[in-house]
């Protein structure tokens, strides 16, 4: 009988601690997994962003590094410019990416660096304990929005595929969501290309993946994923926003 | 024939793979049994169904479930 | 004799660096160092090197942090300002033990300040800067020539202890025209060897991970303890300093950067007065030349600490020279330069009548 499922080697032995039915455990998979399919895993630097994922470090089963909250596609550039042979990829929640270390994501897509992004939007700030992130639904209870986020008071979430298709830079942009089995195998499309148009030297791409996190949302997993269908993908439609390869022809 | 493996000790009971992803619909959250953290790991109710289709693996966070055929 | 070139302070720091064998540079704009990133804009890309104009002097230090901790020599430059948005990338580089070199051409401060000389990042600059415990090794020069020597030198010890080094000028040095002589022979950065620490890719071997955070119950706290063991190997291995004068002196002006330079000449005016005074020039201002200060005080019985600041540097002398000593002081803060005769005249006063 052959093995024809199971933990990739692209991931370390050690257990992830996320909480139960958290997305971010299937969007590590695919990676991990990708870094073996397309042979990669031992010329790859990975950058573990700040927040839940923070510990992506001891799960990624090569090089990787942790650098201050946001910075992560700065870091990720310095790495890729100075060894262009390696692969480097930035792993990055919403409050990293979206909320402090937005100036760092726009201009590492305004150069196209050669850079592929995996961003996790599960609306919340998870790691700290469930506050608001800029990604937060209007409406959306949290920590911080008890009341549910007042618009008025506390501004409207920020559309991260969206806000980069407007910069001519970007390769490659699409919003994906780990909810059912058919959105993950569109998600590990989405990544194997973002990975591959890196190999191909051909730019900045961006993944965003729908995530749940059932603990800061208050749902039970079942709950959360099926909220992502209903509710949090009518928000952040599902998509490609931007693919250079198709508007060269 | 397919084999679905659930390692107990890894699963965390999230219970997404019980939740319309199995299109043989055999799994379920063990009622009488825990693991040593506390969770019902997921278990196979009928294992000569199963297609190894693949599904629950891509579904599972950790990934606590290993297919072979 | 090495060839010698008329250029800019800022200009010498660009070819020392090149010199050095680095081939990253990571910036964003501010007076009065822009020199700087114009000329590596050209020099690194003409050497195949990386030069990137930063969105922010976050991003600069980010990018260096994951230039070096790819196992490149990587460097940016900035001003005061700009140095303060820095600190939290200096903070994580220092805590993942990776070598950076960060130039600070110091303007004068606080907050926006002014674009004028100044050295009142003393402080920030040998106390640590970020949060956490950690120093950066911080070298002064004070002329074209030892801009042009020092960034080599800063790499040097930045790799053998790995920690980020910084130097730290400020406008007037930069903005000067001097003669320098290309005193060494330039590096070839293929020649440099590969760390065994770089990511680069775990072919062939364990993968590797560089992070400053470790939440193990205690594990922080032994990395501290060991990392606090390196910085007492740098206190006592490294401290740098330049006398004059100061076998036979009934004072001792310290200073570093441009006030050596200007005390430089006070010192001279003084001894052509009669009066014994002598220099302190501290080249390292962490590690601060605390031996040799330890063991003047014992016999000097006045210093005088000149700063262009409010007096930064006169905490480090005090604490050097352990009560034995009268320390005194002439600062100029806000972009105030000294001139030698304000100096001359301070020197009379402690001395009075001790002719």
């Amino acid at each position: 009988m052959k093995k024809i499922f199971s933990r990739p080697e692209g991931l370390t032995d050690t257990l992830m601690r996320y909480c139960p039915g958290c997305g971010h455990g299937i969007v590590h998979r695919i990676v991990g997994e990708l870094l073996i399919e397309l042979d990669i895993r031992e010329r790859t630097v990975g950058i573990a962003p700040v927040g839940c994922s923070v510990f992506a470090d001891e799960y990624f089963n090569c090089d990787m590094i942790q650098p201050p909250h946001g910075r992560g596609p700065a870091v990720s550039a310095g790495i890729k410019r100075a060894r262009p042979e390696c692969i480097v990829f930035s792993y990055q929640g919403d409050g990293d990416l979206a909320s402090i270390g937005t100036a760092e994501i726009i201009h590492a897509a305004a150069r196209n660096e050669n850079i592929t992004v995996v961003f996790i939007n599960n609306a919340i700030f998870g790691m700290t304990g469930g506050q608001m992130a800029p990604t937060t639904l209007p409406g959306m209870k949290s920590t911080t929005s008890q009341k549910g986020r007042d618009v008025r008071k506390q501004g409207y979430p920020m559309k991260v595929c969206e806000m980069l298709a407007s910069l001519d830079g970007p390769y490659y942009l699409e919003r994906c969501a780990v909810d059912t089995v058919k959105n993950v195998i569109k998600t590990k499309k989405a990544l194997k290309m973002a990975f591959q148009n890196q190999l191909d030297d051909k730019g900045f791409c961006l993944i965003e993946v729908l995530s749940m996190c059932p603990t800061g949302w208050g749902q039970t997993p079942v709950q959360a994923k099926k909220w992502i269908g209903e509710v949090m993908s009518a928000y952040y439609p599902l998509g490609v926003y931007r693919d250079r390869s198709k508007e060269a022809k | 024939m397919p084999e679905v493996k659930i390692l107990d000790e890894v699963c965390k009971g999230c219970g997404l793979c019980c939740d319309d992803v199995c299109p043989v619909d055999i799994l379920i959250l063990a009622p009488d049994r825990i693991n040593s953290s506390g969770y019902h790991p997921a278990m196979i109710t009928d294992m000569e169904k199963c297609k190894a289709c693949g599904f629950c693996y891509m579904v599972c966070p950790e990934p606590a479930i290993e297919v072979y055929k | 004799m090495a060839e010698k070139k008329l250029m800019y302070g800022n200009h010498a720091i660009v070819e020392g660096v090149i010199a050095a064998g680095c081939r990253f540079f990571a910036g964003y704009p501010i007076t009065p160092q822009n020199e700087i990133p114009e000329s590596m804009s050209v020099r690194m890309v003409d050497e195949g090197g990386v030069f990137i104009q930063t969105e922010s002097e976050i991003a600069a230090i980010n990018m260096l942090f994951g230039a070096a901790a790819a196992g490149k020599r990587a460097m940016t430059s900035s001003s005061s300002p700009g140095i303060s948005l820095m600190q939290e990338g200096i903070s994580y580089i220092a805590g993942a033990d990776i070598p950076v070199l960060v130039v600070n051409i110091v303007r004068g401060g606080p907050g926006l300040g002014n674009i004028a000389p100044a050295q009142s990042d003393y402080y920030q600059s040998t106390r640590g800067g970020g949060h956490g415990d950690y120093f950066t090794i911080t070298l002064a020069p004070n002329s074209a020539q030892d801009l042009y020597e020092f960034p080599k030198l800063a790499f040097e010890l930045a790799e053998k202890y790995r920690n980020p080094a910084l130097i730290l000028a400020d406008g007037l040095l930069g903005q000067m025209m001097e003669a320098v002589e290309f005193s060494f022979e330039p590096i070839d950065p293929k020649s440099l060897p590969e760390k065994e620490w770089a990511l680069c890719g775990c072919k062939g071997r364990e993968r590797r991970v560089v992070r400053s955070y470790d939440l193990k119950q205690g594990r922080l706290e032994e990395l501290n303890l060991r990392r606090a063991e390196k910085y007492t190997t740098i206190r006592k291995d490294e401290q740098r300093f330049k006398d004059e004068y100061c076998d036979d002196a009934d004072l001792v002006v310290i200073a570093y950067g441009t006030s050596s330079r200007i005390a430089s000449a006070a010192v001279r005016m003084a001894r052509q007065k009669g009066l014994k005074v002598g220099l302190l020039r501290p080249i390292t201002l962490w590690p601060f030349p605390t031996d040799v200060l330890a063991d003047m005080s014992k016999r000097i019985e006045n210093f005088l600490v000149v700063e262009m600041s409010c007096g930064q540097m006169i905490d480090d002398v005090k604490l050097a020279t352990e009560c034995r000593s009268n320390i005194h002081f002439h600062g100029r803060p806000g972009g105030g330069v000294p001139i030698p005769s304000e100096i001359l005249e301070k020197i009379e006063a402690v001395l009075g009548g001790a002719r």
